[in-house]
């Protein structure tokens, strides 16, 4: 299983602003010192040795994390996603790129909730408007779909719900019970949250994938910690709301509904799982903030280790890839 | 994990000994909280020496949050020193070297908490 992220930003996408792309160009060019490129590959090379946050960034789009089985041929294919944020939107485009638009394509997507950050970017999901295309669109909220036409058509939209080309459904799904769908056991959780959100167990013979987004934790009741444990229990990858400091999460943004990296790394230590990916970004934080945030998170999980095998961290990115490694 | 009290004059100093985690979080807490009650305006003081702490989880600087939050309405003070460099690595790392003052010593933060602490023993 891969992984892929078209969107981890929280709350609101964000971009980066001509200051911050000079800055960034400023220090590589003092970082090459000079040295002369013949081509842009290979200055671009050059650009890829230097600190991710110098040369880079994590990208703006708001929560769109794609899971690939399969990779996708020329022919129709099943694509499996979770939340439509922004970041669905180049996904979208990336689908047509690879397709066309004749080919029909079913796209299954797992829904944590349906705040405007997590639905923002299905009216500019090209294809959506394609006839042929089936759209299936899974979560445990009773008004997913009245959440999903409200942002279509007047006064909000051009285009009215009804008038999108792709079939489109909405399926109800059980919390705590394991679903089959498109080759995938997958179990919603519910999670704390304005309104309730879900984390999704995703689980092949293979690999244990879970998406636990807009989640507080306040892990001060240990039942509902074990229940998280359980949940978390031996996962491959575990993609994480990390959008505050501890501090911030149990004081002033104390039940605001998310979480931090450090309970993130405590949870996964506790769970046993391998890999902790920091997701849904603090949309005030730069490139230079979220890379501090990993490197002290990468620290934290090496001082709270206590004899556990490593936790991998990883930051997620607009454009990151993570594949699942072999058991 | 253990706790151990000093009293110095209006300070309180409270000392926990080894690591609190999350099982040894509830202890900390059921420890500390005969120590919040006269933690108010014109009452004690509380100044934890970290300097025997070997490791603070989330669920021990939970504890220390809810204390917080609980005395700090009724003028209540509390800060922390000596924490070692892995306690001081996790107290900022959490940001919670924002959330109270952190000391480097025990007698420096007597000397900010009450000035007449230092002198009676």
């Amino acid at each position: 299983m891969r992984a892929r992220f078209w969107g981890t930003r929280g709350s609101l996408p964000v971009s980066l602003t001509a200051t911050q792309v000079a800055r960034k160009i400023g220090h590589a060019l003092l970082a090459a010192q000079g040295r002369q490129y013949a081509t842009l590959e290979e200055a671009q090379a050059f650009a890829l040795t230097l600190p991710f946050h110098l040369a880079q960034t994590y990208g703006g789009h708001s929560s769109c994390v794609e899971l690939e089985l399969t990779p996708p041929s020329q022919h129709s294919h099943e694509y499996v996603l979770c939340d439509l944020g922004s970041g669905v939107r180049p996904f979208g485009n990336a689908v047509l790129a690879q397709h066309g638009a004749q080919t029909p394509n079913i796209f299954h997507v797992f829904m944590s909730h349906v705040h405007w950050d997590h639905i923002m970017g299905f009216p500019l999901f090209a294809p959506a408007y394609i006839p042929g295309n089936q759209i299936r669109i899974y979560g445990c909220h009773a008004d997913l779909e009245a959440a999903f036409r409200r942002q279509h058509g007047t006064p909000s939209f051009p285009v009215e719900f009804d008038q999108l080309g792709a079939r489109i459904e909405f399926i109800t799904l059980t919390a705590d019970r394991c679903h089959t769908i498109a080759g995938l056991q997958v179990t919603p959780l519910r999670q704390l949250h304005v309104g309730d959100s879900y984390g999704y167990r995703f689980e092949t013979q293979q690999h244990t994938l879970v998406y636990s987004t807009d989640s507080e934790h306040k892990l001060d009741e240990p039942k509902i910690t074990e229940r998280f444990v359980d949940f978390f229990r031996a996962a491959d990858l575990v993609i994480f709301d990390a959008m505050y400091s501890f501090a911030e999460a149990v004081s002033v943004k104390e039940d605001w509904g998310h979480s931090s990296n450090v309970t993130g790394v405590e949870l996964c230590q506790m769970a046993g799982a391998r890999h902790l990916a920091l997701f849904h970004h603090e949309p005030m934080f730069d490139d230079t903030r979220i890379a501090s945030v990993e490197a002290e998170t990468r620290r934290f999980e090496e001082i709270s280790r206590n004899g556990r095998p490593p936790l991998k961290v990883t930051t997620a990115y607009d454009g990151l890839e993570i594949d699942l490694a072999a058991r | 994990m253990e706790l151990s009290f000093e009293r110095r004059a209006d300070v309180i100093v409270l000392k926990p000994l080894g690591r609190i985690d999350h099982e040894a979080a509830a202890t900390f807490n059921a420890a500390l909280a005969p120590y919040l009650e006269n933690c108010k305006t014109g009452g004690d003081r509380l100044l934890f020496d970290l300097s025997a702490l070997d490791y603070i989880s989330s669920a021990g600087l939970r504890v220390l949050m809810v204390a917080t939050k609980r005395t700090k309405p009724v003028g209540g003070e509390i800060a922390v020193a000596a924490p070692h460099s892995v306690v001081r690595e996790v107290l900022e790392i959490t940001r919670f070297n924002l959330v109270f003052p952190v000391y480097a010593t025990v007698a420096d933060g007597l000397q900010a908490l009450s000035p007449g602490s230092q002198l009676s023993a």
